[in-house]
């Protein structure tokens, strides 16, 4: 075990902090949940880019750094942006999923269309995946893509599309071979969202916002080349996307971000003039919560290390997304309870404007919810913890007409 | 950046668990809990083979100069096994008092001893720990007063005894004006020693510059590992929990397949297994990490201690009736994860600490 970081990685740190201190100014907000990025956080992207802070690892003619992968550096530019508490770029599907996706199976025409332009933000994709009928069976996906003229007719219905209503494209799993078997009747289109006969609808949430939307395709046409490596291959590629998601880092970096805010907001905040870190009652709940931030981030080392170990985690990984989110929504509920009666008004000011901090946190709040649903529900990670991680028996197959 | 165990912390470990199941099978345990006073000499000869004792021990002593991380790991199998041995007063904290605390002439005189354990050191402290129950020594004129609920003390040669403002004496056991009354624990694999000093000629050790500094190094390092223990203990109850889960069958179904059963084991493995990253980071910070080594010690101590009272408390639950029994003896395991987390201060009393080092009271 040996926690310093050797001389390269140093320099590294030593350079965002000077980055740091130089624009950390310029820094868009963290946190309140999906928007189209504004002005000031694309020519913080901008930045960023130039400074291979992200995209680091892309191929310089796709528009990023080309520099090998190294999960420390990773390591290093994560922990420096979280400790500064400043924005780390963009995270979206179209960053963290399609374009490792396109890096590793798409044609060059692909690459130089839409990496670039992804990564700086001006393309922003959404997921064409969960349907109405087939949530966690992905491989069931009903929507179809017929090939006429040189054109696919995809017809069908997407739902839980975060960001649909303000994405330039989808990346759409659909059933393009109707006699093949389920897993072999898939592909993988990439397809404006301006088409004529695509309508996305905004599902409301809790949040006040529209995160979400139902898609509705009738008769979209989309170009014969928009197929990512061929017919009956989307749920290869599909995977492809997913295991580029499993390999992203853990938020470790965001958590212990978290943590610093509201450390900050319960010295900050007062009840009769008394700090509300001076009150047992909320002292008690940040101390637990930093014990367990303290267990999550050396966790997180732990992961680190193994990955770049070229070992697989097991259950140490399986247990991220249930462990993570739970912790994170733990953390927000501290915050608005620190907020209280004046944190209770809330505007929340739409895609184009900065909430207030109180807004902001009760954004997180709610939307740390929606994390506990999506991308695999924390009743759905129970299972996989329980079933791949400490190999317990499944739940038994409903055999119709048993009783 | 490597936060893993080297290829030696993991064959000393796997040596370490060998040897105790070999030499701990669960009727021998129960039989050093229902006869012994928490002392299997076999069993202490054993590690004393094994190198254990010299662990902390700088190698100008003969010791193997190794950290609180490798005393971490081997804590941790130690609790897996619930083994009755006085590790964490005799082999983790007494040689770190002596390295910390004591002239170069007790170096040499009892750092040797220590390692070939030669000498079995009970640590006590009047006060600091945040222990309830009598806690108070003077040194003037003599050691005078009484510290109660000493661990890994029954078989004490010595007790090395910090009073609150970190000085530290050490005295034998067997000094007339030493008595020591025996308390069975809940943890019966584990007694304490109420301990009583009556005009004691003690041995100062008075060579640290900051003696409560000095102290409170001891102290953390013993929270650590005590820490690692109680993962190691909740351990062994999850692993118990997992197999009964995979062969217990009622309704016509293995009990592991309901989501009612493997939902709560799945909460244990999720809370536990950072646990374990905690205690590295917390026993790599007593190493290497100074400024970070006090805030680890006690957060380790008291999540630790919470995720281990609730990974208790559901793998009880998974075994039904029988986990409730004495048949299966899970609760040896139960009672030390109860006994570490009160010993050298419970999770009240470090979060207490972690609020004032960061003066937030």
């Amino acid at each position: 075990m040996d926690l310093t970081l050797s001389e390269p990685y140093q320099a590294l740190q030593a350079e965002i902090r000077a980055f740091v201190a130089d624009y950390g100014h310029l820094s868009p907000k963290l946190g309140g949940g999906r928007k189209r990025p504004d002005q000031k956080t694309l020519d913080w992207q901008k930045r960023l880019l130039e400074h291979g802070y992200v995209g680091r690892t892309i191929p310089q003619e796709y528009g990023g750094a080309g520099r090998q992968p190294d999960i420390m550096e990773a390591s290093v530019i994560a922990s420096e942006f979280a400790r500064a508490n400043i924005y780390a770029g963009l995270t979206n599907q179209g960053i963290s999923m399609l374009v490792p996706t396109l890096l590793e199976v798409g044609t060059d025409e692909q690459k130089r269309d839409y990496v670039g332009p992804t990564i700086r933000g001006d393309i922003i994709w959404c997921q064409g995946y969960s349907e109405p009928g087939n949530g966690s069976d992905l491989a069931n996906a009903q929507t179809k893509a017929e090939l006429k003229d040189g054109h696919w007719i995809v017809n069908g219905q997407k739902i839980w599309t975060s960001s649909a209503h303000y994405a330039d494209m989808m990346f759409l799993l659909c059933r393009t071979e109707p006699n093949a078997s389920k897993h072999e009747g898939l592909s993988y289109l990439l397809l404006s969202m301006k088409s004529d006969g695509l309508d996305a609808r905004p599902l409301k949430t809790m949040t006040g916002r529209s995160e979400f939307n139902e898609v509705f395709f009738t008769d979209v046409k989309v170009p014969e080349t928009q197929i990512v490596l061929g017919r009956g291959k989307g749920w290869y590629v599909a995977n492809i996307t997913l295991k580029h998601e499993r390999l992203m880092l853990g938020d470790a970096g965001k958590t212990n971000a978290r943590l610093e805010q509201l450390i900050s907001l319960l010295s900050k905040t007062e009840i009769d003039g008394v700090p509300l870190i001076r009150m047992p009652e909320y002292r008690d709940r940040l101390l637990r919560l930093q014990g367990e931030v303290l267990a999550w981030k050396a966790h997180n080392l732990r992961l680190l290390t193994e990955a770049a170990q070229g070992i697989d985690s097991g259950v140490k990984r399986a247990i991220v997304k249930y462990g993570g989110t739970m912790l994170g929504y733990r953390l927000s509920s501290l915050a608005v309870d620190a907020l209280g009666s004046a944190g209770l008004p809330y505007e929340s000011l739409g895609e184009d404007a900065e909430d207030d901090d109180a807004t902001t946190w009760n954004i997180d709040y709610m939307y740390d919810v929606g994390l506990m649903i999506g991308g695999g529900s924390s009743n759905i990670q129970k299972n996989i913890i329980g079933e791949r991680g400490l190999d317990l028996p499944r739940e038994p197959k409903f055999v119709a007409g048993m009783r | 950046m490597d936060f893993s165990l080297t290829l030696e912390q993991r064959q000393f470990d796997d040596s370490l668990r060998d040897f105790l199941k070999d030499r701990l099978p669960m009727d021998r345990l129960r039989l050093l809990a229902e006869t012994a006073n928490g002392f299997d000499d076999d069993l202490w000869q054993g590690v004393v083979e094994l190198g254990l004792p010299s662990l902390l021990v700088p190698e100008r002593f003969g010791g193997a100069e190794l950290g609180v991380l490798d005393a971490a790991v081997a804590a941790e199998a130690l609790g897996y096994a619930a083994a009755p041995l006085p590790f964490v007063g005799a082999i983790a904290m007494a040689p770190l008092a002596f390295v910390h605390c004591a002239s170069p002439a007790q170096q040499d005189e009892w750092l040797p001893r220590i390692a070939a354990g030669e000498v079995r050191i009970a640590v006590a402290f009047a006060g600091l720990a945040g222990q309830t129950g009598a806690a108070s020594v003077s040194f003037d004129g003599g050691l005078n007063g009484r510290i109660d609920g000493v661990m890994d003390a029954s078989a004490a040669t010595h007790f090395l005894v910090f009073q609150h403002d970190g000085t530290a004496a050490i005295v034998g056991a067997d000094d007339p004006g030493v008595s020591q009354t025996l308390r069975r624990s809940i943890d019966r694999t584990r007694p304490l020693v109420d301990v009583a000093f009556s005009n004691v000629s003690a041995e100062r050790l008075d060579a640290a510059n900051d003696p409560l500094a000095a102290a409170r190094i001891v102290l953390d390092a013993g929270r650590v590992v005590l820490a690692a223990d109680s993962v190691g203990a909740a351990q062994t109850m999850l692993d118990r929990a997992v197999a009964f889960a995979k062969e217990r069958v009622q309704f016509g179904r293995i009990i592991g397949s309901f989501q009612g059963v493997k939902y709560p084991l799945a909460e244990c493995v999720t809370a536990l297994e950072p646990c374990r990253g905690a205690v590295w980071y917390a026993a790599y910070a007593q190493d290497a990490l100074p400024d970070e080594a006090r805030l680890t010690a006690c957060h380790a101590k008291a999540h630790v201690s919470d995720v281990a009272r609730d990974v208790a408390r559901m793998t009880t639950e998974t075994h039904g009736g029988m986990g409730f029994t004495d048949l299966l003896g899970l609760h040896f395991w139960f009672k030390r994860i109860g006994f570490n987390r009160q010993i050298l201060g419970n999770p009240e009393r470090c979060r207490d600490e972690a609020a004032r080092l960061q003066g937030w009271l």
